[in-house]
């Protein structure tokens, strides 16, 4: 058994894995028939909303045929799935451009927010986890505990409007809205990041955070944590050689969790401080209803999300000897 | 549970349980109250000093347009609780009896179910909820049922969980063998074995759907005016930002003390029983 | 060796933190020695703080418990006074082997690195020096391939193997003190017999000091030198082995020895009765069922059996032999593959959708796990009221006089109606749970393992009431257990499972003297006998297979294990039932003539 499971092992994950890529191609199709549902289907007529309440019949009509509204919604979705997968999600009704040129103008920006952000709050999320987890019940663990508890429940919009009013208002240190030039020096590219990512970061901080210590506390009360205590092994030994192996898989489900509401936080972020991403993108979208951009942004959300929680779960798979060898 | 529990339990409470439970006692009251205790009509422009400071007429001063803040906010904090509270009310029942449904349903309804929930809590909440109001607009009616859509996958996951774990159990089992409906194991078996856990699981969810709802307002997709709620109030009043008026700064604190306040209490309220 | 004692307790108690707030003693005045290379051990019920004395040697409180008085282990003390703390040598000096290896084992690190790793830590030799003495140590544990064992991973192991390695753990550091905490509880009675002789040989071997925590009498008198009976935090006598079981002086120890020996309530078996419940040629399992019939996870094959009206009929066999299964499959709780069950005459439905009300009534079911088998949510007037208003359609004051009646004839007061059932203690819980499966009136109640979360004293009183009630009502018993003193004080006719395989039957008396079949005969030969050297004797050395044979669902499920199999016979072709002259039917291709010899 122990001779064959060294080959065995990586098929067993290999094939687990394949099982959730399977799984997550699924999910985002159907994920993609819900959005097209909600939105390509269920609002009424896009043409009528186009040509407003004083076109005629004739001329509705004539766009509708136009826009292909008058074709089944399975053919429409077929088309529109089709359009996705090719890269080219059609034309913008309200900027009259392409779809994909706007988004690939964007999205770059959103993913170097996200990226930073995250690059800021993962170590600190690791700090506050471990910290409270190892003082558990004690004065520390207790102050952590109140802290994220207030900080997880404060919308963005506050924490940005008082991060403006402290840094851009009162001290006058940062811009208060965010305006990359081209080619930025460090500092140039640090000052206006620092407000939005550390907005973005409050949150995901606490909630990884909290996430972080739960996933170590679960671990801390099984019978092997006590074992290695009655066997001599210090604390520190503990959390990093016993503890963070089991715990793994938890801590990367969170980060993945907690990673992709960092993407839900960019839409209040991105407006506030005015800032070029996707996620401002989309809030204009719906506010415009401009449905072909806003299905490709919800669609790349959502993309993105499954992605981070494959990820994940190929990471916890990975560190899992039970998982790997089946 | 009898007063002499309750006194009791509320003793018992940590210092930051004492606090949450006033916030969330406090913000009860108000959204009971808030449009009969206000000073002056919300609508009514009352100060010819727009973004006015603290005054005895005015306590938490004038808004952009010179309204007064406070009769504003009391009316303001009633549509984010009530509305949060409807919203959480049909997505907690809604999720549960889902959830109870595929636990003691058949094997197919429960696949299906849980499909379908899991495909719906692939989409990202807010990317959800913004979709469905492009969709469908933001009529109060509306809007409350979009929120509360958006959080029935995670409580049904939540609730799901919890009921599979009570079907393995032998009371259950023994309920099955002796011939009960399902109607009856889910209700009188299951359900009231779930209430605590769901307990916590419902305020959270009740702190997730403020945010949303604040969070919509505030971007202008939310209540659309004349109401307006907390969130729609810091929207408005943003321009008074630059010299920190309370009328952006009162509104945001009081949603962050009604958050904030609700986790604190279920935190202590659940310690040491929900991680 | 020096004069003092080696280990040395005075004036032990421990405290900690009680529901209320307030603090409770839970140890009390607890004082004793053990001589160096000898082993003591603590025995008593759940919640006699067993296991909080032996961690309180190690300096450790479980929940931040506050251990005072005097505590000496060779030269550390538990202040540090003596030249070094308890605490300071945990893993060192003094090593410990946790009841459940499965659990006490990191899932996620090979075992070997959790073997040497006490070595490590307290730098006692290189790890080179550690992986060599620990293959050792396997291979005086009796451990399969002892160079290569250790790569493997916890879930990769058997329980029986774990307990093996974590007893090799123990012993890694040679410590001047092993406490054994019940480490072979978990374990089938079968594997515990290898076990327990595995750690005889290496405490022997090493001279090793232990105290060795348990709750079961018999394993401890082949373990110990001296014995310690506690109960509720406090000593109640401490005496060497065979004296204490010869002349137990406290009226509490008597009462232990009294309960590890089941009394068979000399019920007569009655003549051969009407059959009532007649299971014929059952299969199950769980998960998909392929073209053969065969489901995924086969549990049950071909098992039958019949009890009569107002008879007692006991399935034996340990974990996986698919004993539960058989409650299950006959309550409708999960579908046959093949095979009837017939009530009365009547053919029952497979599930209980398809079966009448009436018939669902006759047939009641008791789990093993009160704890679980009573609604928490509920007040047990509501849990039997449930059932009467369901079966018997009885309200209000009938159904109330009648909980009040169920209630009296399991033995406990009418207020019990009141109270939730997480008020109550196990064996309360225990009684209400047949008082459930009494309110229908059934035919019969199918009995899943309902002593054995009990403790030794209350597991007697259960036993004694279901044999009464089974003498005032008429009720027959399907009774599963993996004790065979249990099923032998209760029940008329005992049936053996092997692997879901009945490779035995017949009345109890049949199971008094051999001939057996094999796995019976090795179930019997391991259940370990009161009396010190019961474990050293010739006829309980662990058998070893004659013949090496792989396992197959066609031919005999005992094979791999079976100390009697012949090659060319048993793995060509499935066993023949054969009746012995004492009425057993015997599932073997051994005769009645080899069997018994």
């Amino acid at each position: 058994m122990s001779a064959a499971s060294t080959p065995s092992l990586w098929r067993g994950a290999g094939r687990l894995i394949g099982k959730r890529i399977g799984l997550a191609l699924v999910t985002l199709l159907l994920v993609s028939a819900v959005i097209f549902t909600i939105s390509g289907l269920l609002p009424g007529d896009a043409a009528q909303e186009v040509l407003g309440q004083g076109a005629t019949p004739e001329q509705v009509a004539a766009l509708r045929h136009e826009m292909g509204l008058d074709r089944p919604a399975p053919v429409r979705y077929a088309e529109w799935l089709g359009s996705i997968v090719a890269g080219d999600p059609g034309q913008s009704l309200v900027a009259n451009k392409p779809v994909a040129d706007i988004i690939s103008e964007r999205l770059p920006n959103t993913l170097t927010l996200a990226a930073l952000a995250a690059l800021v709050s993962v170590p600190f999320a690791f700090l506050i986890g471990i910290a409270s987890a190892v003082s558990r019940g004690r004065k520390l663990d207790r102050g952590i505990n109140v802290l994220t508890l207030s900080m997880v429940a404060l919308p963005e919009f506050l924490v940005a409007t008082i991060a403006v009013l402290i840094f851009a208002v009162e001290l006058l240190w940062l811009p208060s809205i965010t305006i990359v030039p081209k080619d930025p020096t460090f500092a140039q590219f640090a000052r206006a990041y620092a407000m939005p990512v550390m907005v973005l970061a409050v949150g995901v901080v606490a909630q990884l955070g909290r996430m972080i210590r739960a996933a170590i506390i679960a671990e801390l009360d099984r019978p092997y944590v006590e074992m290695a205590r009655l066997k001599g092994v210090g604390p520190q030994r503990l959390v990093f050689r016993h503890v963070l192996p089991n715990a793994i898989g938890p801590i990367v489900n969170a980060m993945a969790l907690s990673l992709s509401n960092l993407f839900g936080g960019a839409i209040i972020v991105e407006t506030i401080f005015n800032y070029p991403g996707l996620a401002s993108l989309m809030v204009n979208a719906v506010t415009s209803r401009d449905m072909p951009l806003l299905q490709a942004c919800a669609m790349i959300f959502c993309a993105t999300y499954l992605l981070l929680v494959l990820i994940a779960d190929t990471v916890a798979i990975l560190a899992n000897p039970r998982l790997r060898q089946v | 549970m009898t007063g002499g529990n309750l006194i009791r339990a509320v003793r018992a409470l940590p210092w930051s349980g004492k606090i949450g439970l006033a916030l969330v006692a406090f913000w009860i009251v108000i959204a009971l109250t808030g449009r009969f205790i206000a000073p002056h009509s919300p609508g009514a422009f009352v100060s010819y000093e727009v973004f006015a400071g603290s005054s005895g007429k005015f306590w938490f001063g004038s808004d952009f347009l010179g309204r007064d803040v406070l009769s504003r906010l009391l009316v303001g904090a009633q549509f984010t609780v009530g509305l949060s509270a409807i919203a959480v009310t049909i997505a907690v029942t809604l999720g549960t009896g889902l959830a109870l449904t595929a636990a003691v349903g058949p094997r197919w309804l429960d696949e299906l179910l849980s499909r379908a929930m899991d495909t719906l809590i692939s989409i990202p909440s807010k990317i959800f909820a913004l979709v469905l109001v492009a969709a469908f607009g933001s009529s109060i009616v509306l809007l409350t049922l979009i929120v509360s859509i958006t959080y029935v996958p995670g409580n049904f996951r939540i609730a799901r969980s919890l009921a599979v774990g009570l079907t393995k159990l032998d009371y259950v089992e023994v309920a099955r063998a002796r011939g009960e409906g399902r109607f009856h194991i889910a209700l009188v078996e299951m359900l009231p074995n779930m209430i605590r856990p769901l307990f916590a699981d419902i305020g959270l969810r009740f702190v997730f759907i403020v945010l949303l709802l604040s969070g919509l307002s505030f971007l202008g997709l939310g209540l659309q005016p004349p109401d307006a709620d907390l969130g729609s109030l810091v929207r408005e009043n943003v321009s008074g930002l630059g010299e920190g008026a309370l009328a952006i700064l009162m509104p945001a604190t009081a949603i962050a003390s009604l958050t904030v306040g609700v986790n604190l209490l279920i935190d202590a309220a659940t310690q040491g029983k929900v991680k | 060796m020096s004069l003092s004692p080696h280990v040395e307790v005075r004036n032990l108690a421990v405290t900690v933190r009680g529901p209320d707030g307030q603090p409770l003693r839970i140890i009390d005045d607890v004082s004793f020695d053990v001589a160096r290379g000898e082993v003591l051990a603590l025995i008593g019920e759940s919640g006699s703080g067993k296991t909080t004395i032996a961690l309180s040697l190690m300096g450790y409180g479980r929940g931040g418990a506050a251990i005072s008085g005097l505590i000496r282990v060779g030269d550390a003390t538990l202040d540090g006074a003596g030249g070094a703390s308890l605490a300071a040598q945990r893993g060192r000096r003094i090593t410990y082997v946790a009841q459940s290896a499965a659990a006490a084992f990191n899932p996620s690190r090979r075992v070997i690195d959790q073997v040497i790793e006490p070595a490590l830590i307290h730098r006692t030799e290189s790890a080179q020096a550690a992986r060599a003495r620990a293959i050792d140590l396997f291979r005086a544990l009796g451990l399969p391939g002892p160079e290569t064992i250790g790569s493997r991973y916890p879930h990769e192991l058997s329980g029986g193997q774990l307990q093996r390695l974590m007893a090799a753990m123990a012993l890694i550091t040679q410590p001047d003190l092993v406490i054994f905490d019940e480490p072979t509880t978990a374990l089938d009675v079968t594997t515990q017999v290898g076990v327990l002789q595995a750690f005889r040989r290496v405490v022997r071997q090493q001279g090793a000091t232990g105290v060795y925590v348990s709750h079961d009498l018999a394993v401890v008198a082949q373990m110990a030198d001296q014995i310690l009976v506690l109960n509720r935090g406090r000593v109640r006598e401490q005496n060497r082995v065979a004296a204490l079981l010869e002349a137990p002086a406290d009226d509490y120890t008597q009462l232990l020895i009294a309960a590890a020996h089941p009394v068979v309530k000399a019920q007569p078996i009655p003549a051969k009765p009407e059959p009532l419940l007649e299971i014929a040629g059952i299969s199950a399992g769980y998960g998909p069922i392929d073209r053969a019939g065969r489901p995924a996870y086969p549990v049950l094959s071909d098992v039958s059996l019949t009890i009569g009206r107002g008879a007692a009929v006991g399935v034996i066999g340990e974990s996986g032999s698919g004993k539960s299964t058989v409650a299950r499959v006959v309550a409708g709780l999960l579908a046959p593959v093949a095979g009837t069950i017939s009530l009365a005459g009547e053919t029952l439905a497979p599930t209980v959708s398809g079966r009448t009300r009436e018939q669902l009534r006759r047939v009641q079911i008791v789990f093993q796990n009160a704890d679980v088998a009573l609604n928490p949510a509920h007040s047990v007037g509501d849990i039997l009221g449930r059932v009467l208003r369901f079966y018997h359609d009885m309200h209000g004051a009938d159904a109330q006089r009648r909980v009040a009646e169920l209630l009296d004839l399991i033995r406990l007061p009418a207020t019990v109606a009141e109270r939730r059932c997480d008020e109550l203690s196990g064996g309360q819980k225990q009684r209400v749970n047949l008082a459930r499966a009494l309110a229908a009136d059934p035919d019969i109640i199918l009995c899943d393992e309902v002593t054995s979360a009990l403790d030794t004293v209350v597991r007697g009183a259960i036993l004694d009431l279901l044999a009464d009630l089974r003498r005032d009502l008429g009720v027959a018993y399907l009774f599963i257990s993996h004790d065979i003193a249990t099923v032998k004080a209760l029940c008329d006719e005992i049936v053996v499972l092997y692997k879901g395989t009945r490779v035995e039957s017949g009345r109890r008396d049949g199971y008094d003297t051999p001939p057996f079949h094999p796995y019976t005969d090795l179930l019997i030969g391991s259940v370990p006998e009161l009396r010190p050297g019961w474990l050293a004797d010739e006829s309980v050395q662990a058998a070893a297979p004659l013949a090496h044979l792989a396992e197959s669902p066609d031919l005999c499920r005992f094979l791999p294990r079976c100390p009697v199999a012949m090659a060319g016979r048993c793995d060509v072709a499935p066993p023949p039932l054969r009746e012995m002259s004492a009425g057993n039917m015997v599932l073997c291709h051994r005769t009645e003539a080899e069997l018994v010899g």
